[in-house]
């Protein structure tokens, strides 16, 4: 029962999203400011992850693939997938719900519980559309593209702790990533790639914008609101793959 | 003018405003006092429309608020403007940028206008120097002379305070309680004012109004709460030794036992 309740109250708040903005230039400053803020602000735990990401699972692999039947260049390949497939995707949205999420979900309720909210309501601003709404374009814009950029920067780890401890010789792992490469799938790595940044713009934001109480209460709504969002990625993940990868 | 009209809201079982009805008049400050939890707070939401009354009506001007449709409550609410207990100011902005919100939002102003406009009410409140400051870098009283600027600059019809002397030292309050009282006759706003503050009842009550339990219990303003014969209001109002004294006075006073320039040495003997 207690799930219907939120579940009916987080599409009441979407929909409550959709008026006729107020001042289209300040949505619009507001937009950017998401953008650089979610954007910008969540590159250099993206980078420092994605290069480690695909550093440890060249080396790893190799460590598996212990038959000489097997080629070198396949580590390169096995590396490429799933950091396209998973790492890129997954992993990164997991530790972005932990860093826009507590974000996000933070402001909001800080937002409410000092009467922030209110105060723009008295104005007259929809609050849904203006605080909420920026925030979510913003993930949509640009998480995609920090996805993207985790791809390449995986793959290129992958490379460079190949290279630098003497697994593969840079030649081979660059003929293994073009070797059997399928376009679908950054295909479907961006698909989950914007499923995951709804689900790490919206439920946080539910979260923070309803919370009631105090300090406390900011915390505990922000923790809960990472553990929901991972929780709905890893479900998400699944259903996309399981819908998407399925031939 | 606002007035309402059988005003009754709830939070589950609990009642929280029981048929209050008033009239809150133009060009004065129309108090709404209590003590915690009788309801003011409510009463003041549901007044703007942060809380929807479970029945009564709420009319504006002849118009009924209660009947509005969300686009008509947002053009309503931009003459609308609210000073929050803990003064509500945006962290991330400067005062400047703060004061400068609403008129960013609603109007089509150069930004030379507009800075005028937010120096033009900084100094109605007597700040100087604070443009560039962040609210955390301000003191309790500043902060709300910052949200009560925010709250005029758009030259409200109606002006609400939540508790307005919260936290603040007794010559600090009077301060804000003379800024509101001289804003309301200077723009002939219609101000609604949540208070438990003794001082500001006696220096500001004009049109108020006592809640108890959610019910209105009394009406009337500074001077008829020296009279009244109300228990529950008396032993809010006058709940210490010291004031009930003083309001002992006043009633000597105003039947003439004692004379306005009493000789307090006379009187001590």
């Amino acid at each position: 029962m207690l799930f219907f309740n939120h579940f009916g109250r987080y599409l009441m708040m979407l929909k409550g999203m959709f008026t006729r903005p107020e001042n289209m230039r300040m949505y619009w400053k507001e937009l950017m400011h998401q953008c650089v803020e979610i954007g910008i602000g969540s590159l250099g735990i993206v980078i420092i992850i994605s290069v480690f990401m695909g550093a440890v699972s060249a080396v790893q692999t190799s460590y598996q693939l212990v038959s000489p039947l097997i080629p070198a260049s396949t580590i390169a390949q096995i590396v490429r997938d799933t950091v396209i497939l998973e790492f890129a995707p997954t992993v990164v949205c997991i530790v972005l719900a932990g860093v826009i999420g507590s974000k996000i979900a933070s402001e909001l309720g800080n937002m409410r519980v000092s009467e922030q909210i209110d105060a723009l309501e008295i104005m007259g601003i929809n609050t849904k559309s203006f605080l909420i709404m920026p925030k979510i374009v913003a993930c949509l814009l640009t998480i995609p593209m920090l996805v993207v950029i985790s791809m390449v920067l995986g793959i290129l780890g992958g490379r460079i702790a190949g290279v630098a401890t003497g697994i593969l010789s840079a030649d081979t792992y660059d003929m293994g990533l073009l070797m059997n490469f399928v376009p679908y799938n950054v295909i479907f790595a961006l698909v989950k790639a914007y499923t995951f940044a709804f689900i790490i713009s919206t439920i946080p934001s539910y979260y923070g914008y309803y919370v009631k109480g105090g300090a406390l209460e900011i915390g505990r709504s922000s923790t809960k609101s990472v553990v929901v969002s991972c929780v709905m990625i890893l479900f998400a993940d699944y259903i996309l793959a399981a819908l998407l990868l399925n031939e | 003018m606002i007035e309402f009209k059988n005003i009754k809201k709830s939070f589950g079982d609990k009642v929280v405003l029981d048929d209050v009805s008033h009239v809150m008049e133009t060009g004065k400050a129309n108090l709404i006092i209590g003590q915690s939890g009788s309801g003011k707070t409510v009463l003041q939401k549901c007044l703007v429309g942060l809380f929807e009354p479970n029945a009564g009506e709420i009319i504006y001007d002849g118009i009924s608020f209660t009947d509005m449709g969300i686009e008509e409550r947002k053009e309503l609410r931009q003459q609308i403007g609210m000073l929050f207990q803990g003064s509500a100011l945006f962290d991330s902005m400067t005062v400047e940028q703060n004061i400068m919100f609403p008129l960013d939002m609603f109007t089509t102003n150069s930004f030379p206008e507009k800075l005028k406009r937010v120096n033009e009410v900084l100094e109605r409140v007597n700040l100087q120097e604070v443009n560039k400051k962040f609210p955390a870098q301000l003191s309790g009283g500043m902060k709300k002379r910052v949200g009560i600027a925010r709250a005029v600059v758009l030259n409200p019809k109606y002006l609400f305070c939540d508790e307005p002397n919260s936290g603040l030292d007794p010559q600090t309050s009077m301060v804000i309680d003379h800024l509101i009282l001289e804003l309301t006759r200077e723009f002939n706003m219609t101000t609604v004012i949540n208070t438990h503050d003794m001082n500001s009842v006696m220096e500001m009550g004009e049109n108020i109004i006592y809640l108890y339990e959610g019910k209105k219990e009394w009406a009337g303003n500074k001077k008829d709460i020296i009279f009244s014969k109300n228990k529950l209001l008396n032993d809010f109002i006058f709940a210490s030794e010291f004031l009930q004294d003083a309001k002992d006075m006043r009633m000597l006073e105003a039947k003439g036992k004692i004379s306005d320039d009493r000789d307090m040495d006379e009187l001590l003997k």
